[in-house]
């Protein structure tokens, strides 16, 4: 009988993704019609997933890697229920706080007061909560006195610091971060990673992306490696990345396509 | 029934998400405007006082055997402004909201939702012009006013259910937008707004009476203004369009939606 603490938190269980490549998308009926005149409706498809199975348990800090589109933030958007795999299954016990850049629920012609509030319902908060997590939120973002300026007058620093503040003002069982912390000044990262480290004490499992190995030693305890939708390798951080570090792209898997 | 709970209790805690769109819809509409929400009551009103002129005056022809032509003239237009507005601000919602769509997971049915709502608080504030036209013109209140809520509700219902296969259309087909344009205005003409159906040829007659939009705003007209309340049939017929629209929007949202972040 397996015990809370053996129990993964996020189970992904054979999952692959199936895209269509967008260059014969047709965004209007003339230009679909036209296409099925010309022999049909072209699909170029390709899997951004193929078959990925890995199991993160509580309390991890596991990093992601992986050259670019090698499928690490489609992933990413899988766990957090954003896409719906085309195979496969992930199971997520707890609640998500995603992190997937910055500032996606932020309305620019809002202040930032209002996109507190916003942002907050977005993420599925109580009114209530924010309010008693206000003060918290502009502290750490460190704007108060541009509070009321609409955020299309803010600099991406500022608004990647309000965005950080908004969704870490809970303790969430998950923590998703997609390279967030390569925007800001060397100070402000410093201030998430502590936030981050503050969380996982809390007992938050953390995801992150990023292309910093320095980082990913740093700061995750294990790594998952993945290579054209394939996942290379999993496991211990100390493990994996001297190999990744050596990695050479002639080595690389290529991505699958359907016959 | 279990999946049906389970939505519910999703949708349950969105409400506030809900909440504070609406409140950044108004926000962002009245932004930067002299009169703000007070032009949510002069709109309606400049318009129906426009129409009121065009169609009593220049025309003289249409208005003149309708008892009370400001009051008929303005009803219709709350109404299918109501509708219009509901519609076509939900067919383009999903899409709009796509950066966000595509980062964060929230039900997606809580954007066309939420422009109707939207449109529906638009209305009950354009309620005032309304209020305003009847006590210029001296319109006794008949008691059958409280019943006006039916016809309302039953139209939000509907447009709600259009919102919702129009903006599943149009994540994947654009001109869907174009074409809906162009048929709200042959709407607009087939629904009674400024005519009485009773002074067209049996033929237009029985086209504009399989318009579910003259339906509604009938209703709301014998609630408010003839004070005859609600017929069995208008009852039937406002619940029985709403119920279909709702349902087919429904499985037409459900059926394409895990497909929408791939087109957007």
């Amino acid at each position: 009988m397996a015990t809370q603490d053996t129990t993964p938190i996020i189970t992904v269980d054979h999952v692959s993704m199936r895209f269509n490549l967008a260059k014969e998308k047709q965004e209007s009926l003339k230009e679909y019609f036209v296409a099925l005149t010309h022999g049909g409706v072209r699909f170029d498809e390709f899997f951004a997933l193929s078959d990925v199975s890995f199991a993160i348990m509580p309390g991890d800090f596991y990093g992601l890697i992986g050259l670019n589109g090698s499928g690490k933030s489609t992933l990413l958007k899988i766990i957090s229920g954003v896409y719906k795999p085309s195979a496969g299954k992930v199971t997520v016990r707890g609640t998500i706080a995603p992190l997937i850049e910055l500032g996606a629920g932020f309305d620019m012609d809002l202040t930032a007061r209002e996109n507190i509030y916003l942002n907050g319902t977005v993420l599925g908060y109580t009114p209530k909560y924010i309010t008693s997590k206000f003060d918290e939120i502009v502290a750490f973002s460190e704007l108060e006195e541009f509070l009321d300026v609409p955020l299309k007058n803010y600099s991406s620093g500022m608004v990647a610091r309000l965005a950080f503040a908004v969704a870490t003002m809970t303790k969430p069982d998950i923590l998703i971060a997609d390279e967030i912390l390569s925007v800001g000044d060397f100070l402000f990262q410093q201030k998430c990673e502590a936030r981050m480290a503050e969380l996982m004490s809390g007992g938050t499992t953390v995801i992150l992306v990023s292309h910093s190995i320095e980082q990913i030693e740093r700061m995750c305890n294990k790594v998952a490696w993945l290579d054209h939708g394939h996942l290379r390798r999993n496991g211990l951080t100390a493990d994996i990345t001297p190999e990744y570090r050596h990695f050479d792209k002639t080595e690389s898997i290529p991505a699958d396509k359907p016959e | 029934m279990q999946t049906i709970k389970n939505n519910l209790q999703a949708f349950w805690r969105y409400r506030y998400l809900l909440q504070n769109l609406i409140t950044r819809d108004f926000k962002l509409k009245y932004r930067r405007s002299a009169l703000g929400v007070a032009w949510s009551v002069l709109n309606p009103l400049l318009t129906c006082l426009v129409m009121v002129a065009v169609f009593g005056s220049l025309f003289n022809s249409r208005g003149n055997g309708i008892e009370n032509f400001a009051v008929f003239l303005i009803i219709g237009q709350l109404m299918f402004n109501f509708f219009r507005e509901g519609t076509s601000m939900a067919m383009e919602s999903v899409l709009k909201n796509a950066p966000l769509l595509r980062k964060i997971y929230i039900p997606k049915y809580i954007f066309p939702v939420e422009k109707v709502c939207f449109a529906l608080v638009n209305c009950l504030f354009s309620m005032l012009a309304l209020a305003i036209v009847m006590l210029v013109t001296w319109t006794p209140i008949a008691p059958t006013f409280l019943l006006s809520v039916y016809p309302l509700a039953m139209l939000a219902v509907f447009s709600l259910g259009v919102g919702l296969l129009l903006s599943s259309w149009y994540v994947f087909f654009r001109d869907v937008m174009h074409m809906w344009e162009v048929f709200c205005t042959l709407l607009a003409y087939g629904s009674a707004i400024f005519y009485d159906p009773s002074q067209m040829t049996g033929m237009v007659q029985t086209i504009i009476r399989i318009n579910p939009l003259y339906w509604y705003i009938t209703s709301l007209r014998s609630c408010l203004l003839w004070g005859d309340g609600l017929t069995p049939n208008m009852l039937l017929i406002d619940f029985l369009c709403a119920a279909i629209s709702l349902l087919v929007g429904l499985w037409a949202f459900r059926k394409n939606q895990d497909k929408f972040v791939l087109y957007m």
